[in-house]
């Protein structure tokens, strides 16, 4: 059983009147990959802040390794922070930058020498000791910034957006750094980003949060496959979306046909929101003895490792559709969703889930 | 046309402004410097230097210099800091509001020293209505430094308060993060980080103030001859233009190695050599 690292209990914060997060709970076990996910202006980088000590909350308590640090400025906590925009010393060279906090708590020159070897080594960049900070590329100077972190020997490393700034090459090979480096290290690492993708590689878990909110929390194959609300479902990769009823346990009517699905509970006769992913929905000959609903294909674009497709169903309904089988548009087509590819939700009850627009994540950065 | 032909002749009105007004002058300065109404070549002028009456200007000069640069920069930084740490739109008008004061002729901004200063000046005025008792600075050292500073503090402010907003708030929150306490995040962040302000700060400040003519003769009420004073003098007064030219030349001479010294302090990349 792994211990609660970190804590977080009733914290708000309030930015110019704009209550930005409120009531939020989570705990961190020790030795985990922990993601906030969210768009910008959900609060996740607020709630980092908190963790690292630079915001103090308005209100709620802040627990590490079961001691309240709520109080504690950030240079007393046992973590260290990686920043989005690296912030490292331009003053200093690359092992400069590195000794800083360990000359900070007056260790041995000799002993900084052999952690700043070390980390070196670590990060992949022997040898790199003497450059300045502007001699180095930005994935470099990212490296840079977690070996300054971890010589430090924090319990526990926050990462801010950290790959933000890279490319998308680097930052798939950065992704993989980080994971190795997190089994190497055997620390916890709390990471913040918008970037679904990241989160899904990365994590051991997963926090979606919008609106300051926790939205969902779960494993990386939870918040995928199984997501409770529209949010996270369109949030986390394409999927369709549509209202629905639940006729009874195990069944459920979309566009006016009954599929079977896995879902139970929910009564009978509920109306209810479906997710279907678009690699779920499988087009097939419209007189396949399978096919539910019936439609027509109306756009096809290639995306290099599969077709995206729009179908279009007799009720009028449009269905986003990835295969890596062509179906040209015009077509004629039977369609089939699997049971288990059948993700129910209850319908938003909630103002915050409501509150849910999609233009507030796709108009960011 | 070619590009290189283009620029040569964009150039042209700028190089022609720097032959007719600095370089013309710059050569005149050096040519009477080395010469006697005869026109013969002398080394005399320069050597006067060593003259006690002008070595002690150059003294009193450096020595105010330096002074009212030290205070500039004491006054200049927590301003600077805490207009960077403020962050508000407010700040950057505040920041105008202390350096509107160069936008006002400096002979004027001497005179109303000179004003609030002297024996029955405002400052005395209130004074006396207060039953304190008065003071009395003006023509002495103190009232030159005050117009010094007064005179030069906006051109210390301006490149501190710009090399400070440079600092990005996460470098700072870096070195908490990696344990630095308040003090220390000061002296081994933004200290080192705000050097080329500094730098640019001092030589806008020191260059001026160890060249003043005005500020001396007003304030100082000609009790206090800096070497601005003697070079004036040289020329307007006495007339010598190879004395003044000479004194002149080995003044350039010390700014120049002035700015050396200063330039070497600072990043090699810093955009600070405007002076």
């Amino acid at each position: 059983m792994k211990k609660n690292l970190i804590d977080l209990s009733h914290i708000s914060k309030t930015f110019d009147g704009d209550r930005v997060i409120d009531d939020f709970n989570l705990t961190i076990k020790e030795n985990t990959f922990v993601t906030l996910l969210g768009p910008s202006g959900c609060g996740k980088t607020t709630i980092l802040r908190i963790i690292g000590g630079f915001l103090k909350p308005d209100m709620g308590r802040v627990f590490f390794d079961g001691k309240d640090i709520t109080e504690l400025p950030p240079e007393k906590r046992q973590l260290n922070t990686v920043f989005q925009k690296y912030a490292l010393f331009p003053h200093m060279n690359v092992e400069d930058n590195i000794a800083f906090g360990l000359r900070i708590k007056k260790k041995s020159e000799d002993f900084i020498k052999s952690k700043i070897e070390y980390a070196l080594k670590l990060v992949n960049l022997e040898g790199y000791g003497k450059r300045d900070i502007d001699a180095l590329s930005g994935g470099q100077q990212q490296r840079i910034a977690i070996a300054r972190a971890i010589v430090n020997e924090p319990k526990l490393l926050l990462l801010d957006e950290p790959l933000g700034a890279l490319d998308l090459k680097l930052r798939q090979e950065m992704q993989y750094e980080l994971i190795r480096l997190k089994n190497e290290l055997g620390i916890t690492f709390i990471y913040v980003t918008h970037d679904q993708e990241e989160a899904l590689t990365m994590s051991d878990t997963i926090v979606v949060m919008n609106q300051g909110y926790i939205q969902q929390m779960g494993t990386p194959e939870q918040i995928y496959n199984e997501p409770e609300n529209a949010f996270v479902a369109t949030f986390i990769g394409d999927s369709n979306i549509v209202s629905g009823k639940m006729i009874e346990d195990y069944a459920v009517e979309i566009s006016g046909k009954k599929f079977r699905c896995i879902d139970a509970g929910f009564g009978k006769n509920k109306a209810v929101d479906i997710v279907i992913r678009p690699e779920d929905v499988e087009i097939l000959e419209p007189n396949s003895p399978k096919a539910i609903l019936h439609g027509r294909m109306t756009h096809v674009i290639f995306k290099g490792e599969m077709y995206e497709m729009l179908c279009v169903t007799d009720d009028g309904k449009e269905w986003l559709v990835h295969s890596t089988i062509l179906h040209e548009v015009g077509k004629e087509v039977g369609v089939y969703v699997e049971p288990y590819n059948i993700q129910i939700m209850n319908k938003p009850t909630s103002e915050d889930e409501e509150a849910i627009d999609p233009v507030v994540y796709e108009a960011e950065e | 046309m070619n590009s290189k032909l283009r620029n040569h002749l964009i150039a042209a009105p700028y190089t022609i402004w720097m032959i007719g007004f600095i370089v013309i002058p710059l050569v005149f300065v050096v040519y009477y410097a080395f010469t006697n109404d005869a026109n013969a070549f002398t080394l005399d002028n320069v050597i006067s230097f060593f003259n006690p009456i002008h070595f002690k200007s150059f003294v009193k000069a450096f020595k105010l210099a330096f002074i009212s640069t030290f205070i500039c920069i004491i006054l200049a930084y927590p301003i600077a800091l805490i207009f960077r740490n403020s962050k508000t739109k407010k700040s950057s008008f505040i920041i105008y509001v202390f350096i509107l004061p160069m936008w006002m002729n400096g002979l004027l901004r001497i005179y109303a020293w000179l004003t609030l200063i002297e024996k029955k000046g405002i400052i005395n005025l209130i004074l006396s209505a207060l039953n304190l008792p008065n003071i009395n600075i003006v023509n002495t050292e103190t009232a030159i430094i005050l117009g010094m500073v007064y005179d030069f503090l906006p051109f210390m402010i301006l490149p501190l308060y710009n090399s400070l907003m440079k600092i990005k708030d996460d470098t700072l929150n870096g070195a908490r993060d990696l344990g630095a306490n308040e003090i220390q995040v000061f002296t081994r962040v933004i200290l080192p980080l705000s050097m080329p302000g500094m730098i640019s700060g001092i030589t806008m400040v020191f260059i001026p103030a160890l060249t003043t003519v005005a500020i001396s003769y007003m304030l100082g009420g000609g009790l206090f001859l800096l070497v601005g004073n003697v070079i004036e003098q040289e020329f307007l007064t006495t007339s010598n233009w190879h004395l003044g030219s000479g004194l002149s030349f080995v003044l350039i001479v010390f700014i120049f190695i002035v700015m050396g010294i200063t330039n070497n302090f600072t990043d090699k990349d810093e955009e600070i050599n405007i002076v």
